[in-house]
């Protein structure tokens, strides 16, 4: 048996017991948590390149075959998704390291963090529906620690709506899995094309609602994007930012994994897709332009994102399905860097609302730098990631023909830009305003910058220029991880045998 | 049968989400655990009645289905762990508090505060403000 694909799930599940058991000394927790998750980024990459030249790998867990038992299936899009999950989750964790403040010091955040990355790394491998259920529930109980470790008020209010909110997502979920086994007697993901091929249509279009439904909640769409400008904004800067690259982007995977897997192509709800697509779009960059607190703006700039990626997925083409692949990545990246880099702001200036920051230019140039180049390539200006991610959203767009959604999609990208001055000139070139509120809180002499804070953010930010620089490989990779999702014979092949 | 657990799951949600509607921590939490074993019964629903499946001890065609009970068993535990921390949060908000009333967030309400349509009570915002500043900041 191939231990390759147990690796990423089982390592930092073992490492998260061995933390545990180190709680006294932070050094040795540390020490632990750093060296998985580089080994979790070593074997990623080792897993997507033998997928990108072997073609799908697939693991029996237990040799039990392919219906009965656990399968683990690693194709194109879920090694993608695992090398940037790796990544990003390494990057963080130095950030939260180095960042001072006492939720990151606690005794089980260590622990608790690798236990996320265990479910997220699950979510992406499993090749069965109700193992993909669990590792969601792994990854999402991990956040709901995370989210309230400090146990200050604030963190316990919206704490509370995060989780309640999840937790009804997840007994839908549930539910939908009830329905789908009654209707076809399985939960492997290969084996469940063939029975839902045969089932009356519409059982399928009520089958492909439900999970759009259940996965809308996780991912953020319109109308169910609500709960995550509430909650994701209390947690720390390192917790909020791997919950905006990672948290969403599993649910946004699932939805791109179930409707170009599970259901033929005329009872796909496309249409519906769209509609959803140019409504969170709106929806999330209006809200973002209505906030006064950065971390605020950040989380709607998350829902106006995800529209993006949910228009390339609802156009079902190929070339829309590799923009959206395309998109993922450079969401993952742009995201948290932006994220870690209010998390700067807030260090130096003391606070993260718009009206009590000010003149940051002078004062940290260099953190003005790093929000620049996330910012920027967030708004799709080149040469950033930003740009050949929606360049390649808006051709594929323009070739299906759906002119409305392109039109949404543009005018989108313009806010952004807008919400982005409106940043950039209130915290970075306005006069220093702060000086005239007497009462607003201790920081008003920029403080230093932990190193290990800095670097982390300036390593992604990095990433970002490089992706669109280099945009070249990685999307022929996302064309080639499309066209195993477009022709989805590949996959049930390799899970079920010829 | 089959009627009777659908009407069982039916009532379970029923009163469940009328729970979830409160703004009662304590009430929530009975409402989530409601509609968690609806959902947990119309999953065992939906496999075939039988005897035990235990190979050797009869007919196999008798058998009844064991994959949704394997797997709403594992749905039960999630929601054990769940639950338990979902309690530990409530008795966290009633010890910050003295009361587990789920608030309203203050950026919301500063946000309808600046909207000249929409009419927030002034002492209650200020309440929040006060909640606000009083909280010690991430950095501090």
């Amino acid at each position: 048996m191939n231990v390759i694909l147990p690796a990423p799930i089982v390592l930092p599940l073992i490492a998260a017991a061995l933390s545990i058991l180190c709680g006294r000394s932070r050094l040795a927790q540390r020490i632990i948590g750093i060296t998985t998750l580089t080994a979790l980024v070593a074997l990623s990459i080792v897993i997507l390149v033998r997928v990108d030249s072997e073609g799908i790998v697939v693991v029996q867990v237990g040799d039990w075959p392919a219906p009965l038992g656990i399968t683990l299936v690693a194709d194109r899009l879920s090694a993608i998704m695992l090398v940037t999950a790796a990544v990003v989750l390494l990057a963080v964790l130095l950030y939260a390291i180095g960042q001072p403040g006492v939720d990151q010091n606690h005794v089980g955040f260590q622990s608790t963090y690798l236990m996320l990355a265990a479910g997220v790394s699950a979510a992406f491998l499993t090749g069965d529906l109700f193992d993909l259920f669990v590792a969601i529930e792994m990854m999402l109980t991990a956040s709901y620690v995370l989210m309230t470790l400090g146990g200050r008020l604030q963190q316990v209010r919206s704490g509370m709506t995060y989780v309640v909110i999840s937790l009804v997502a997840s007994v839908l979920f549930l539910l939908t899995l009830a329905f789908m086994y009654a209707a076809t007697g399985t939960m492997n993901l290969a084996d469940l094309v063939g029975r839902i091929a045969e089932l009356p249509a519409g059982v399928q279009a009520a089958l492909a609602g439900l999970l759009l439904v259940v996965f809308g909640i996780k991912a953020a769409l319109f109308p169910l994007y609500f709960w995550l400008p509430d909650s994701y904004p209390t947690a720390p800067a390192a917790v909020t930012a791997i919950f905006a690259g990672l948290l969403t982007k599993v649910g946004l995977y699932a939805i791109i994994r179930t409707q170009t897997l599970l259901f033929p192509s005329d009872s796909r709800p496309a249409t519906l897709l769209l509609v959803v697509a140019g409504l969170t779009m709106i929806v999330g960059i209006l809200g973002a332009i209505a906030q006064e607190d950065i971390k605020r703006i950040f989380s709607f700039y998350i829902i106006s994102q995800i529209g993006y990626i949910i228009m390339g997925l609802g156009l079902f083409t190929l070339a829309g399905i590799a923009g959206a692949v395309f998109a993922i990545v450079h969401h993952i990246v742009v995201k948290t860097t932006l994220f870690l880099v209010g998390g700067l702001i807030e260090h130096a200036g003391g606070t993260s609302r718009l009206n009590r920051l000010g003149n940051m230019m002078a004062t940290a140039p260099l953190i003005a730098i790093l929000f620049l180049l996330p910012a920027l390539s967030l708004a799709g200006i080149p040469p950033f990631s930003g740009f050949v991610a929606k360049f390649g959203l808006f051709d594929a767009t323009a070739r299906s023909s759906e002119w409305a959604i392109l039109a949404v999609g543009v005018m989108v990208s313009l806010l952004t830009l807008f919400s982005i001055f409106k940043i950039w000139v209130s915290v970075f070139w306005s006069p220093a305003i702060a000086a005239a509120e007497p009462d607003d809180g201790p920081a008003k002499v920029p403080r230093r910058l932990p190193r290990l804070m800095l670097v982390p953010t300036a390593v992604l930010a990095a990433l970002t220029l490089a992706i669109g620089l280099g945009a070249g490989p990685l999307y022929d990779l996302s064309d080639r991880a499309a066209a195993d999702l477009v022709d989805p014979n590949h996959y049930i092949e390799a899970v079920l045998g010829p | 049968m089959s009627v009777l657990m659908a009407a069982t799951a039916a009532v379970l949600f029923g009163i469940g989400t009328y729970l979830l509607m409160q703004r009662k921590l304590s009430r929530l939490i009975i409402g989530l655990g409601l509609i968690g074993h609806g959902a947990n019964i119309v999953f065992v629903t939906t496999s075939r009645r039988g005897s035990a499946p235990i190979i050797g001890t009869g007919d196999q065609s008798d058998f009844a289905d064991p994959v949704p009970q394997a797997l709403v068993l594992t749905a039960i535990v999630i929601s054990f762990g769940v639950t338990a921390l979902l309690l530990a949060l409530a008795y966290r908000s009633w010890l910050l508090t003295d009361d587990d009333e789920v608030a309203d967030d203050p950026d919301d309400r500063a946000i309808s505060k600046a909207s000249p349509d929409i009419e927030v009570d002034d002492a209650e915002m200020e309440e929040a403000s006060e909640e606000e500043a009083t909280e010690p900041g991430v950095v501090a």
